[in-house]
């Protein structure tokens, strides 16, 4: 690069793009331009807010769940006394269920932070609801007498059962030994259905409660909730982070996030997350030095649009 | 599910939805993609009112 | 420009005896930034496109974004559910913050095609990237405030990433107390933050000359021996500028 006039570098030279300008200047007025950009954009954003407004799909509770998809519900309450649900086997934060984390190598990010909000499904979802009742079920009782294995072994024949049952219908289901299972998750239905469990699950019997973890994990592990998302198109699989509900525009700005889910390598691993997001970092970060990039920084002078933003400065040269 | 903070929302419709096999994109969010690629071609193209030049 | 806009009464640039921390504070700042820089009232000729508009576009919408978040965090979460002002107040809210990252991303590609990071300003460029990102983490934020059923999907699907990363305990999406001190304080301080440093360096720098613009060019010849540029007294413009921070 002898003619420094033509330099795309970042470094200061002492080409026209280094020094303070010199040369001919035009009238501008710095205060004008924001008011009258204050002004369009504002009439802009309330042209668009009374015309297209914005949505509102009401969110849902375990009663409209429970009320819904009864079987779903049974069938999710199920495992988690089995501890057999995503959340029971999710690792940190919630968990330390062994080899759960995502790990990309040697590296365990997820692990990071250890188990600082522990959700332990059988109890915290099932059992000390239930028991917060004014008369709790009597197989309460028998199910806190029970060894682990007992328990386990009660959980997972049932969830088997209520799998293999027509429609998932608990009232369907063949017989077999399920201890007090049936008893408890019929409890936590009928719990439910009144919409108790709503507020016992948010406050766990406090009155003040910001944290919705325990009730959002327990309604993602059914199939109703999920399949709700999926019928807005709000899915992984379906750009599901960029989408709003409805037509309004959503998040448009993560559709390079949201791709990487669909594609390989990604769609497949089992550390999806963690590599998706580590990618975006990466990518991030090229961005951020793109002009440290050779090649990638050379782009606007191999294809120069930059001769259309300036053509009048070009023509009168 | 009725929330006692439920006002007169009602539900959202499902959405209009464009698509080739596999690729679908919403159309709000297409919409707003459109619009930021014909500003980017205007702001190109448009010629600007010239301003007073002084030397 | 001309050379009574210089130095107002009362405040001299220049301060050879500033000795104190605060005083060459002082000096640094009126030096790199001095008040016609920071508040100019003409531009080089090439400043003439359309193309120069998305930035204030962005500022204007955040600052509308501002303001009826403002409206919205005082009135609470619940308000816009049951209110109809409250649920137009929140349609302001997402309306300009979709126009917001319209105008950013535009003035994102635009300023790419234009190698704006060229001579010196490559700090520019990257709090650009910098402030695009923070927004979108604060808009993130946002969309999981809604407290309705979109928030509701979207931060089950987005706990997955966080926790995957560690960072979940902290950035718990369905911790609705924490995402308000998220949403509310931290994101809107750090996007107004490197927004106003990305603005204070535009004006330091100046705007980027075009890619092909040449010694010889009319423009620059023009007026060659006497420069546009308010003098300063003691240290001629290419050595004050040399020293660059990028450098």
């Amino acid at each position: 690069m002898t003619r420094k006039t033509n330099s795309i570098s970042w470094r200061k030279t002492d080409d026209a793009a280094s020094r303070p300008w010199t040369g001919s200047v035009r009238e501008y007025d710095l205060i004008k331009e924001l008011i009258i950009g204050v002004v369009v954009v504002g009439l802009l954003v309330l042209g668009v807010s009374a015309l297209f407004g914005s949505p509102d799909e009401p969110s849902v509770s375990l009663k409209a769940w429970a009320t819904a998809a009864p079987a779903d519900f049974v069938g999710t309450a199920a495992k988690e006394l089995a501890g057999t649900s995503d959340s029971a086997g999710y690792g940190p934060p919630y968990n330390s269920t062994p080899g759960a984390s995502q790990t990309i190598g040697p590296v365990d990010l997820q692990s990071l932070s250890g188990v600082r909000l522990p959700v332990d499904t059988a109890n915290d979802f099932v059992i000390v609801p239930l028991a917060t009742l004014p008369s709790p079920p009597a197989d309460l009782a028998r199910w806190m007498a029970a060894t682990d294995q007992q328990r386990s072994g009660w959980a997972a024949a049932y969830s088997d059962a209520l799998a293999a049952a027509p429609d998932n219908d608990p009232a369907k289901v063949a017989d077999g030994d399920y201890g007090p299972v049936p008893a408890l998750t019929g409890a936590l239905l009928d719990m439910a259905r009144q919409g108790n469990l709503d507020g016992v699950l948010q406050n766990g019997g406090n009155f003040y409660n910001t944290d919705y973890t325990r009730s959002l994990l327990f309604l993602g592990d059914g199939s109703y909730f999920p399949g709700l998302a999926a019928s807005q198109h709000l899915s992984g699989d379906q750009w599901g982070v960029m989408n709003e509900t409805g037509d309004t525009p959503g998040q448009s700005w993560l559709w390079l996030f949201s791709l990487l889910y669909q594609v390989e390598p990604f769609k497949s691993a089992p550390n999806a997350d963690a590599l998706v997001v580590v990618t975006m970092f990466v990518l991030t970060a090229l961005l951020t030095l793109l002009p440290f990039i050779p090649g990638l920084r050379s782009l606007p002078r191999w294809i120069p649009l930059h001769r259309l933003v300036w053509k009048d400065y070009y023509r009168n040269r | 599910m009725t929330g006692w903070l439920v006002a007169s929302v009602g539900t959202v419709g499902d959405g209009t939805y464009f698509g080739w096999d596999g690729f679908t994109i919403q159309s709000g969010n297409l919409i707003v993609i459109v619009v930021m690629i014909i500003l980017f071609v205007l702001a190109l193209v448009l010629p600007f009112p010239g301003g007073k030049r002084r030397k | 420009m001309t050379a009574q806009a210089t130095p107002g009464p009362g405040t001299p640039v220049e301060e050879p005896d500033a000795h104190t921390w605060t005083g060459r504070a002082r000096r640094w700042l009126l030096k790199k930034l001095p008040p016609d820089k920071l508040l100019p009232e003409d531009q080089p000729s090439y400043v003439a496109s359309w193309a120069y508009v998305f930035g204030m576009g962005a500022i204007a919408s955040l600052l509308w974004i501002v303001i009826s978040g403002i409206v919205l965090g005082l009135n609470g979460p619940q308000w816009y559910h049951v209110s109809s002002l409250g649920n137009f107040v929140n349609s302001t809210h997402l309306w300009s913050v979709e126009l917001f990252f319209i105008f950013m991303v535009v003035h994102l590609w635009l300023k790419f095609w234009m190698a704006a990071w060229r001579g010196g300003r490559v700090l520019t460029w990257i709090t650009g990237v910098i402030s695009f990102v923070v927004s979108i983490v604060a808009a993130f934020t946002g969309y999981l405030l809604q407290t309705n059923f979109d928030s509701q999907w979207i931060a089950f699907e987005a706990k997955d990433a966080l926790n995957a990363v560690g960072v979940g305990a902290w950035f718990n999406v369905a911790n609705v107390g924490q995402l308000f001190t998220w949403h509310i304080t931290l994101l809107p301080l750090a996007v107004g933050a490197v927004v106003i440093l990305h603005v204070l360096l535009v004006r330091v720098h100046g705007v980027v000359p075009p890619l092909e613009a040449a010694e010889s060019d009319a423009q620059l010849l023009h007026n060659r021996p006497e420069p546009a540029e308010p003098p300063e007294p003691t240290a001629p413009p290419e050595t004050a500028e040399s020293g660059g921070a990028v450098r």
